[in-house]
């Protein structure tokens, strides 16, 4: 067994492993670390298949910064766990049946990605050889020239959502002291401070 | 000989151990004489004479001061989390030494020379925010948990207009290797730095950088007026010793980015001199001097200020810099100061 082969069942072994923690752990913010665990499992995996750049975009992302808001907020929230376990009984079948209809999904993307007829072609025209590129200027070259309309469709999208979640919940309350930073900023000293001189014992 | 080292698998295996040892230990030595002069500079700036008991001029105080939180007991306190109590300042020191894996200290001396080595810096610190906050919250006690929430905040807010700046450096090299972004900088000495064509972005950098690492000003998650110790409260003895030299290693992990990032890594500020590590170890030890004088004469931000410096001024001037850079690489203007492509183009 070579060391990549080694290395991969190491990860892969952590990735399942905390991914089924993370269902069966009775604490939340147990089971948001377990979920880190897999991501960055999933990370190693991507290095192994030679995909350095989407490996640190996981972490990044996903572990960085997504994640840290989704622990943020489990903490916050105060999780009954006796009744968050009873009504776990009812909901597996419902749960498993969407865990077996995603795994179809995704097993006939994938089969359709390796064996439909137009598929070789159409990966063959977009990715350059790998002597002449390494794989994140490949990526680079290919969401920013063959699709680059898609890339900011998505891009717009995500700002048109974020928009959204910011509108939905901004609110101004009026009975709420606010700062006003420009007009902190312009308090001139001689206005604001007054130089006395306090006689001892005698107080102002 | 070399052959062993280079071949078999256990050869490989040995040469890497041998090198992250390389520069693990001699790191964690100049922490101590950094720690050191922190102080000293700190007490400086006071009119105090900082510690001065231990060894000539106090050298050794670090070195009595690791003996002491070693050899002193530890408290959990009851109701906590103890694996993730106990799980967190370890994950704090090993992420904040696992970045160093990619940082070369010359050309071609690095452990791990990646393709994408600064967004693996990137990536390794952007996960030490985990340390903060699984720490706060396991120590099961609400100013620990306050400071942790801060923390988070804070660095993922901060994290942003680092990440863009990175991307204006990275846009005017064309490569995500730091060995790439060095050698980008040769030429002129001094003056062909990055510093010059990115030269706002040099305090931008500096000033978020203090925030990441929660450094004062701006270390608001263990504010000690308001928080008491914010999210170390709980630990004490060797836990709070790997909290700490976690963030201090973390710090000189920031020095050193900005030297490799915006003032030449390695090479040597004027073109007749050598260059060499001993540059590199000087730039370090002059921001790590810059963030000692930061922190002993400024006071400590509000929590509503740092927000709004982060996400209404850093955040829209770091993005607008990006396009900058952008438009001016692919027009070559300015003498081609912002498009010095070392690969492809």
């Amino acid at each position: 067994m070579s060391v990549a082969d080694f290395a991969f069942y190491i990860l892969a072994i952590t990735t399942v492993a905390s991914g089924f923690c993370t269902v069966v752990s009775k604490n939340p913010v147990h089971s948001v670390l377990w979920l880190i665990a897999s991501f960055l499992g999933a990370a190693g995996l991507f290095v192994l298949l030679g995909a350095e750049f989407l490996a640190m975009l996981l972490i990044i992302v996903y572990v960085g910064a997504v994640a840290v808001l989704f622990l943020f907020v489990v903490m916050m929230l105060d999780v009954d766990f006796a009744e968050l376990k009873a009504g776990m009984a009812q909901s597996v079948p419902l749960a498993l049946l969407i865990g077996v209809i995603l795994l179809l999904q995704l097993g006939s993307v994938i089969g359709v990605w390796q064996f439909s007829d137009g598929a070789e072609a159409a990966r063959a025209a977009i990715t350059p050889a790998i002597e002449e590129t390494h794989n994140t200027m490949a990526l680079g070259q290919v969401l920013y020239t063959d699709y680059i309309l898609l890339f900011q469709l998505a891009g717009l999208i995500l700002l048109v959502a974020m928009i959204g979640a910011i509108v939905l919940t901004l609110r101004h309350r009026t009975n709420v002291k606010r700062q006003n930073v420009v007009a902190q900023m312009h308090r001139d000293p001689a206005q604001a401070l007054e130089m006395l001189d306090v006689k001892p014992g005698q107080g102002l | 000989m070399v052959e062993f080292f280079t071949t078999t698998n256990l050869g490989i295996f040995l040469l890497i151990v041998l090198q992250s040892l390389a520069v693990v230990v001699p790191l964690l030595v100049a922490l101590a004489f950094l720690l050191w002069g922190d102080r000293k500079i700190w007490a400086a700036v006071q009119l105090r004479k900082g510690p001065n008991v231990v060894g000539a001029f106090g050298l050794m105080q670090s070195f009595a001061d690791f003996l002491k939180y070693v050899l002193k007991e530890i408290v959990v306190p009851a109701g906590a989390d103890r694996f993730v109590f106990f799980l967190a300042p370890m994950l704090s020191l090993t992420l904040a030494m696992t970045a160093w894996a990619v940082i070369p200290f010359n050309d071609g001396w690095v452990v791990a020379d990646l393709n994408v080595a600064i967004l693996f810096v990137f990536a390794v610190s952007s996960l030490e925010v985990y340390g903060v906050i699984m720490g706060g919250w396991a120590s099961n006690s609400k100013y620990p948990f306050l400071g942790s929430l801060r923390s988070a905040a804070q660095m993922i807010s901060y994290e942003v207009s680092i990440g863009l700046i990175i991307i204006g450096v990275v846009i005017s090299t064309g490569s995500l290797n730091f060995g790439d972004i060095v050698m980008a900088q040769d030429g002129a000495g001094l003056f062909s730095w990055y510093w010059l064509p990115h030269f706002p972005m040099v305090f931008l950098f500096l000033i978020s950088s203090l925030a990441e690492t929660n450094r004062p000003p701006f270390d608001l998650p263990e504010a000690e007026s308001e928080l008491v110790a914010g999210y170390q409260v709980e630990y004490s003895s060797t836990p709070f010793l790997l909290f700490m030299v976690g963030e201090y290693v973390a710090i000189v992990l920031m020095c050193t980015l900005i030297s490799l990032l915006f003032f030449g890594g390695w090479l040597s500020p004027i073109k007749a001199l050598p260059d060499g590590i001993f540059w590199l170890l000087i730039k370090i030890v002059f921001f790590f001097f810059v963030f000692s004088m930061v922190k002993a004469i400024t006071p400590r931000y509000r929590y509503d200020q740092l927000m709004r410096i982060g996400w209404k001024v850093f955040l829209p001037l770091s993005l607008a810099w990006v396009v900058l850079v952008a438009f001016f690489a692919q027009y070559g203007l300015f003498w081609g100061a912002y498009a010095r492509w070392t690969v492809g183009g």
